[in-house]
């Protein structure tokens, strides 16, 4: 069964990049280019992993990510959160919010080929 | 600095000794009422004197007939607070500043210039934080170099790519070099070629204070009928601190055709320097007069004079300093300041005989007054701008019956009973 990651990126660009990639390691790969109902697009797609941009249309990613960690079943779904916005204080506030990896753009394709090949192994052992 | 307070400092020193004037007088053999009169600068001190009042006070006799600036003694003073892992000997500060002048100075200028340059720090950061249009400017180039990056090295690390992904990936890779090129350009634009950018980087009004200080608050050309065109404002760095100069130049030369020179030296060869008096005779308002007063040349009233211009958030506009009377720059000044309390009573002339607490027995004679600003509509409520004039009082002047007791700031001051303290005083004890 293939794995599925939903990618919510509104950069089209930077999505189509990133589906490329992910596609030919194997995965199956939505992307959704809105904030606003991200929430139900997680929810419904079930996916095994979320790459989430911060500045997205409609609600911040940060928003997106601490309305997602109240909802049962979603405390431990894989979050790479992706922004362009690296200070310390970001990063602590995606820490908060119960991001389970942060990335600053722009990142290299072997990071975030890294990153979620390391994310989806954490959540396949645990 | 004129020696006019060499007493008011011998009564000083001598009550930080905790000496009584008796016991003063009798270790220097003179009379106790004479030294009364001397310490309320009522008799000329000098000579043999002067050294043996010094020695039993231990201090510099330079120290006595010198002084040294309360705004030196305030910045050094703010500079030992702020100090990070340096306990300075606040106790010994007078006599630091006393006997090296020259290094206390520049000490002193240089706390100003870290705190200047903190606040400028603190602007750009807030800015960076805040600014809606740059971090939009930043998330844009930065999205955009994400794209490129990303699909450039899929172009070049992929062996077999298909042919239509390829040129998809061409494509892109158009679309967000064109999209990079034109957000540098724009981010550039903003923060190195727009005046609005310009700006926010310095502190305006510092700067503008800074030009009029270095012109000792006097513009001849503009005395001699010219207008603030006739200024030149080229060493002044920003464009808004050019603005701010020229907004205050104007003030000064419409000032100038309400009450000339000639016409001022002649009225106060004849009459006391009394604003109310003067606004009567030129028939202006009270504001005119005393930002008037403060901008002659100290030859015409005789001793030193300050300025002060606040609005109703109690932010100081302009300052023009006046030895013995500090002026903190940046909201922390005293709410008893007459300055603050002309705002409580607008369109009220105010005179108070002031004395700095923490500082030299030096007394100074206030007049402020607040009044409303031009309003653009009709049912418009004014802002309120109030202005203070800061005189020294004469040597020998008769005490006033009622003497305010003011403070520098409260870090500074030592009246811990102050209802409106708004932090703890750096003082350990009473100045």
């Amino acid at each position: 069964m293939s794995r599925k990651v939903l990618l919510i990126e509104d950069e089209p660009n930077i999505a189509e990049a990133i589906r490329f990639l992910l596609t030919r390691e194997g995965w199956h790969v939505e992307t959704h280019a809105e904030g606003s109902d991200a929430i139900e697009v997680i929810q419904g797609a079930n996916p095994d992993l979320v790459i989430l941009d911060v500045m997205l249309p409609g609600k911040s990613g940060m928003e997106i990510l601490r309305n997602l960690r109240q909802l049962e079943g979603m405390q431990h779904l894989p979050v790479l959160m992706l922004t362009a916005r690296g200070q310390s204080r970001d990063r602590e506030m995606a820490e908060n919010a119960g991001v389970s990896r942060f990335m600053t753009k722009p990142f290299s394709n072997a990071e975030v080929l890294t990153a979620v090949r390391d994310l989806h192994a954490q959540a396949t052992r645990s | 600095m004129r020696d006019t307070l060499t007493g008011s400092r011998i009564r000083e020193r001598r009550q930080i000794s905790g000496l009584r004037q008796a016991e003063l007088a009798r270790q220097v053999g003179i009379s106790a009422s004479y030294l009364n009169l001397i310490e309320h600068n009522r008799r000329r001190i000098g000579g043999k004197l002067l050294v043996d009042i010094a020695n039993a006070l231990s201090v510099e006799p330079s120290l006595l007939t010198q002084g040294i600036e309360a705004t030196l003694i305030s910045a050094l003073r703010e500079a030992a607070a702020d100090a990070v892992g340096q306990q300075a000997e606040v106790d010994a500060l007078e006599e630091f500043a006393g006997r090296f002048p020259g290094w206390a100075g520049v000490l002193a200028q240089m706390h100003r210039r870290v705190v200047s340059l903190e606040r400028t720090v603190e602007t750009l950061s807030d800015r960076l934080t805040h600014d809606p249009h740059l971090a939009a400017s930043m998330h844009e180039v930065l999205s955009t170099a994400a794209a490129i990056r990303s699909t450039a090295a899929i172009l070049a690390d992929t062996q077999e790519i298909e042919p239509e992904w390829r040129d998809r990936f061409h494509r892109n890779l158009h679309q967000d070099a064109e999209r990079l090129a034109d957000s540098s350009k724009s981010l550039v634009a903003y923060l190195d070629d727009s005046e609005a950018a310009d700006d926010r980087r310095g502190v305006p009004s510092e700067d503008a204070e800074a030009f009029f200080q270095a012109n000792s608050h006097h513009f001849p050309q503009i005395e001699a009928g010219g207008s603030s065109a006739d200024i030149d404002l080229s060493a002044i760095e920003s464009a808004a601190a050019r603005t701010v100069t020229k907004g205050y130049l104007d003030t000064y030369a419409t000032d100038v055709r309400a009450m000339p020179l000639d016409d001022v030296q002649k009225a106060l060869t004849e009459a006391e320097p009394d604003p109310l008096a003067l606004a009567a005779r030129f028939s202006v308002d009270i504001p005119t007069v005393l930002r008037r007063l403060a901008t002659l040349p100290e030859r015409y009233l005789g001793r030193p004079t300050g300025l002060v211009v606040c609005d109703a958030s109690g932010s100081i506009l302009f300052s023009k300093s006046v030895p013995g009377f500090a002026m903190p720059r940046f909201g922390e000044a005293c709410p008893f300041w007459p300055v603050f309390q002309a705002l409580n009573r607008p369109l009220v002339p105010i005179r108070k005989r002031v004395v700095q607490l923490g500082r030299t027995a030096a007394e100074f004679d206030c007049y402020a007054y607040a009044w409303p600003q031009a309003v653009s509509g009709y049912d418009d409520a004014p802002a309120y701008h109030s202005v203070m004039l800061v005189r020294a009082v004469e040597e020998g002047a008769p005490s006033a019956q009622s003497v305010t007791r003011v403070g520098p700031s409260c870090r500074v001051c030592p009246n811990d009973a102050c209802a409106s303290r708004r932090e703890p005083s750096i003082l350990s004890e009473g100045f």
